[in-house]
């Protein structure tokens, strides 16, 4: 079974500024979101699993690897992280090499390459654009390609980083789906996310993160249940989350559709 | 069309616009006709390559000026004409905030604070004048912590707050704002939100493409709704989320307007669906208002 095991993490940029402390956390199968305010630390912890920094104290094991005994490259089968920011990533003249960098660089063939890349931009509705300069897409097709790239790779671990951003409204579905497909999978999906609803309508558990510290942790239902404590932490509830309480609702909902079929049944 | 000084005019007329980008043979805007009051605070919806950025590059006149390509029709702005005019002219009316802050930064610049000031350097702002607008701007966004930092040191919510400050900083009278929320997190975008709103009621024009419905129900005037670079509809966000085709265009309304399509619950007055929390609370009379003291 995949997982990423946090034992008791800290980690600064600048001695005496702690970024994270003392986090202690155990992923699994769930696919799961983490929630927090802008530079709460959320984007820090997930280059800390992806091994791109090493934690100062304590340990994480990713598939039971430590991190800090293994470089980036070796770990790269098991755990893949999409950017927040495309440009980041992106440097190929077209979509299907860029698409292809990642899995020939951990030891697929061309040819399979080629099929997992071309899967993978299927999924994600792009195929048609292929033999472009991913420079000509618009930003959040960018962004497509971004996380095109990490799928072909094929890790049992997957890390998305604002996932959403630029995305109309089709985008998200596809996304949604995307992230449930793997999970039924067997792969585990992490992601960092700013948008509440995708968040209430995608991820079985979740994870409030504030100034470096993990202030909540459960199933996102119960995580919505605390009210207060989102908005002490700068975040929002879910619209339909706010829309049930305005309805005077007692139980936490997490999608329009589930308060649609509450009142439809008590009518 | 003349305008001139009135108490409420047409801050900007486009009439018939279209356009094409080169080495393209989709029109990106097909004949895109409205005007928009000073002070007005403008919404663009639509799916993606519906026409939102391509829209925004025109008002400031990126389009045609930058991008070239085919361009027909006409945009006016504080009647100013953006064919004829010049991006320079055209700077110190109407400023651009761009969908990735990446974009934005000028990568001359060392600081946030200076960042902030490149462009009123540019206009021959005096000193006193150029510190007053900056430390204004740092407020407003809410970055007075990040003033020393460099630019590219930051995390993409800053970086899209420092865009957004270096923006009003040069107090154009007409924003415009591609996705300026895309990166922030829940109580940031509100904040940015609620920016807007204080600069359309001291009479700044703001046009801002947003996906997030909810939000732009609660803060604006009139929606625009492409598709395929089509004007589809331009009216009140009441009106336009009250359509029963909007999921044909890629565009789902605020949840509150779903939930109230599905149970049937409409304004008669207007003959239009509830689009804030506010309106479902006083269509239900006030009751279960617990929600709204806490």
């Amino acid at each position: 079974m995949n997982g990423i095991k946090v034992e008791n993490i800290s980690f600064s940029y600048t001695e005496g500024q702690p970024v994270l402390s003392n986090i202690d956390v155990h992923f699994r199968q769930e696919s799961t979101a983490i929630i927090g305010q802008n530079g709460a630390g959320k984007t820090t912890f997930v280059k800390l699993l992806k091994g791109l920094l090493k934690p100062a104290t304590g340990n994480i094991y990713v598939n039971g690897m430590n991190t800090q005994e293994y470089t980036v490259a070796q770990l790269a089968k098991q755990i893949g992280l999409v950017f927040q920011n495309p440009n980041d990533q992106i440097f190929k003249h077209t979509v299907i090499e860029e698409v292809m960098f990642g899995p020939k660089n951990i030891g697929q063939s061309t040819e399979e390459a080629r099929q997992n890349s071309l899967l993978a931009l299927e999924k994600i509705g792009i195929v048609h654009e292929a033999d472009k300069n991913p420079y000509d897409l618009s930003l959040s097709d960018r962004k497509l390609v971004s996380i095109a790239s990490i799928l072909a790779m094929k890790p049992p671990i997957i890390i998305f980083d604002e996932p959403t951003m630029g995305q109309d409204y089709l985008g998200k579905e596809r996304l949604k789906k995307i992230m449930k497909d793997l999970r039924a999978e067997g792969v585990l999906v992490l992601s960092i996310i700013h948008d509440m609803d995708f968040v209430a309508e995608t991820f079985e558990r979740t994870i409030v993160m504030n100034q470096g510290k993990i202030v909540l942790d459960g199933p996102t239902r119960e995580v919505f249940s605390h009210e207060q404590l989102i908005r002490d932490v700068y975040l929002e509830l879910p619209h339909a989350t706010q829309l049930g309480k305005q309805l005077g609702l007692k139980q936490t909902f997490l999608t329009v559709d589930e308060l649609i079929n509450f009142n439809r049944k008590k009518q | 069309m003349l305008s001139c000084g009135g108490f409420s005019y047409e801050k900007i007329i486009v009439e018939n616009l279209k356009y094409k980008y080169p080495d393209t043979d989709q029109l990106a805007l097909n004949d895109v006709s409205f005007e928009v009051e000073e002070g007005e605070v403008i919404g663009i919806v639509g799916q993606n390559s519906a026409g939102k950025s391509s829209l925004c590059l025109a008002l400031t006149g990126l389009i045609p000026h930058f991008f070239n390509g085919a361009y027909g029709g006409k945009v006016l702005i504080d009647g100013i004409e953006v064919k004829t005019s010049t991006i320079t002219d055209l700077s110190q009316k109407a400023g651009l905030v761009f969908d990735n802050p990446f974009t934005q930064m000028t990568a001359s610049k060392y600081t946030v604070y200076d960042e902030i000031a490149f462009g009123l350097e540019n206009i021959g702002v005096s000193r006193e004048e150029m510190i007053e607008r900056v430390d204004w701007s740092l407020k407003m966004m809410g970055i007075e912590n990040i003033k020393d930092k460099n630019p590219f040191d930051l995390s993409g919510g800053q970086m899209q707050r420092v865009a957004i400050a270096s923006v009003i900083a040069m107090r154009p009278e007409i924003l415009v704002l591609d996705e300026p929320t895309s990166q922030l997190d829940p109580q940031a975008s509100e904040e940015v939100f609620r920016v807007i709103q204080q600069l359309s009621q001291e009479g700044i024009t703001i046009v801002i493409a947003e996906h997030k419905m909810e939000k732009l129900a609660s803060f604006t005037d009139r929606i625009l709704l492409l598709y395929e670079g089509k004007q589809i509809d331009f009216d009140t966000p009441q009106k336009v989320f009250s359509r029963d085709d909007l999921h044909d265009y890629g565009v789902v309304p605020p949840i509150f307007t779903t939930y109230c399509k599905a149970m049937g619950m409409k304004n008669k007055k207007t003959n239009t669906y509830p689009v804030t929390l506010a309106e479902v609370s006083s269509l239900l009379g006030g009751e279960n208002n617990e929600w709204n003291k806490s």
